[in-house]
């Protein structure tokens, strides 16, 4: 008895060396763009038209002359791009989740007519490919003279379904009794959701915080459509102008591209452990 | 108690919004409206859009079906294969791999769990567009790019990755397993940690290994999220758009790596077609909802819990 135990201690240790290597393999892989973005960020275009990407690092043509070459690419463009996607990113997140968390708390803690229609509806919609809307979309725009401007950007993001359903899921989680007590109080129901109830729902805006901001910063085809003035393209967009059949600018790609990732992931950093909790953790409370 | 008793103002005095009737409705007004402006009118238009040839705001004329019956051309079988092998793919690779990887994580066999959680999600906080430029060029034609490299090591000719159809998917698979696998793993955890843990040591003492426990536990456990992952993926895949774009150029000649929404994209924007796209959107959202429908019968999402 005493033996088997001491083969089982072992063995549980060698699979948690060959578990954990083999998690520090994966993770050392998914950072390997990183490394040759950043790499690349360092060299100039030429050296990256001539032998594109390579893993070593040259310190002979190696600065930090490219960072610079943002500031002067077309007259600081880059710059407005970056302007356009935080202006777009903020927008859109702090509509959505002030807007989503009010419907899907509403879906949660009242019982009243209509509320399984309304959330069957929710469920649908989360399996609408948004793409094919986009369209009469465009066409609604040009009517009311929103083209080009970053309202119409942010305008199909404004109550996300998805966003819906996590916050439904979540006040699902919390105890009904936080109402009743409050209305005794002589607290309005409104009250009691934006005294009571937001605070208690953090983690639940953590994630999807996170979770807008990605999908505002990497969104490529809604913009594209929207926006046509050059100094109100978003990153991608100006990126994806960059790129020709002529020749890439790769002495602003590579450093647009790190620099583009920079922000995004301080915010994670930030939130980081509000999101994994509230992303896990829907029916616990935080 | 009255409430209105107690704070003392009357009844009638007090507004229509507080009325408990209305509270409720009030809270979910916003998504009412949404769905009226976003989703209805312009469903609704762009049905009635694909029945017409639009030469602009006021040449509108009613063709019936034409668009439909002209629509299985080429152009649109290709973006129709590219966008099948995709999201059959990506259903499969996205599926799977994640599941392995949450399944090991939650595992008390691994050292640093959440070190590793939070940085595998990393990639997913980048842009495709963005990103996408690095796996352009890591599989570019120049013999010295890195994935060229790594086949001479194995002593393969260099490839021209991103011409094929295959292998350009396989770019594109890898992207997307790159930028996602995170997410997807975070959420299988999430399901994981729901499972009570005595539900294993259970099975310990009747005997049961660790494969036994995952198929017989774990995987009945995690359903419902792996019916939530398995129904974005397939909206995902079929609705991909950027990773194309981020490989190929938006109007790549050959049209390899061109999906159903890239050809949308081709046919309003650049060829002016509205009524064209408007109904290969339409066919679009059929095959989703019919993917969908028959993915969520298979998993049992219909059948009453017993």
């Amino acid at each position: 008895m005493k033996h088997s135990n001491r083969i089982d201690g072992r063995r549980q240790r060698v699979k948690t060396i060959l578990y954990t290597t083999l998690m520090f393999i994966t993770a050392a892989l998914l950072m390997v763009p990183f490394y040759f973005m950043f790499l690349s960020s360092l060299k100039p275009g030429t050296e990256m038209l001539r032998n594109g990407l390579s893993l070593t690092f040259d310190p002979g043509v190696s600065s930090f002359k490219n960072y610079e070459a943002l500031n002067t690419y077309r007259e600081g463009i880059y710059w407005s791009w970056y302007k356009s996607s935080l202006i777009i990113m903020v927008l859109q997140t702090a509509v959505g989740l002030v807007l989503s968390s009010m419907v899907g708390y509403g879906l949660a803690m009242y019982r009243f007519k209509g509320r399984n229609a309304v959330f069957t509806l929710v469920l649908i919609l989360m399996m609408v490919p948004f793409e094919i809307l986009l369209l009469p979309l465009y066409r609604m725009l040009i009517k009311a003279h929103l083209t080009d401007t970053y309202f119409g950007v942010i305008l199909p993001y404004l109550v996300p379904p998805f966003m819906i359903f996590f916050f439904r899921q979540y006040v699902l989680g919390l105890p009904k009794e936080l109402l009743e007590a409050a209305r005794i109080d002589g607290c309005s129901d409104y009250g009691v959701f934006f005294r009571i109830m937001v605070p208690n729902m953090i983690p639940a805006y953590g994630a999807m915080t996170i979770l807008s901001c990605m999908n505002s910063w990497n969104n490529l085809l809604w913009p594209l459509i929207v926006l046509n003035s050059n100094e109100k393209f978003t990153i991608p967009i100006g990126m994806g102008t960059t790129i020709t059949p002529y020749g890439n600018a790769f002495d602003v790609l590579m450093p647009g591209a790190v620099m583009a990732v920079v922000p995004i992931i301080i915010v994670y950093l930030f939130a980081q452990k509000t999101f994994i909790a509230g992303l896990t953790s829907g029916s616990v409370k935080g | 108690m009255d409430e209105s008793a107690k704070t003392g103002r009357p009844l009638a005095k007090r507004n229509l919004l507080l009325n408990p009737k209305v509270v409720p409705y009030v809270f979910i007004a916003p998504f009412l409206i949404f769905f009226l402006v976003i989703y209805l009118y312009p469903f609704i238009s762009t049905i009635l859009m694909s029945f017409q040839r639009i030469d602009g705001p006021n040449s509108v004329e009613w063709i019936g079906t034409a668009n439909y019956q002209k629509m299985f051309n080429r152009n649109f079988k290709q973006a129709l294969a590219t966008t099948f092998r995709y999201a059959f793919w990506d259903v499969v690779v996205l599926t799977i791999v994640p599941l392995i990887f949450a399944v090991i994580l939650n595992s008390s066999n691994v050292k640093f769990p959440s070190f590793f959680k939070s940085l595998y999600f990393v990639p997913a906080l980048t842009s495709t567009i963005v990103v996408g430029i690095v796996f352009r060029l890591a599989f570019g034609t120049l013999p010295t790019a890195p994935a060229n490299r790594l086949l001479a090591l194995f002593g393969q000719p260099a490839k021209d990755w991103l011409m094929f159809p295959d292998s350009g998917n396989f770019v594109l698979i890898l992207l997307t397993l790159w930028r996602w696998m995170g997410v997807n793993i975070i959420y299988y955890i999430s399901g994981l940690q729901a499972i009570p843990t005595d539900l294993y040591e259970a099975a310990k003492i009747d005997g049961a290994n660790s494969v036994q426990q995952f198929l017989h536990i774990s995987l009945p456990g995690i359903k419902p999220v792996l019916i939530y992952v398995i129904t974005i993926t397939v909206l995902g895949g079929f609705a991909m758009f950027t990773e194309s774009v981020a490989l190929w150029a938006q109007n790549n000649p050959g049209g390899v790596g061109r999906t159903i929404v890239g050809y949308m994209y081709l046919m309003g924007f650049y060829k002016n077609n509205m009524g064209m796209a408007s109904a290969v959107g339409l066919v679009l959202l059929g095959l989703v909802l019919a993917v969908n429908l028959i993915q969520l019968i298979a998993m049992g999402f219909f059948r009453k819990e017993d």
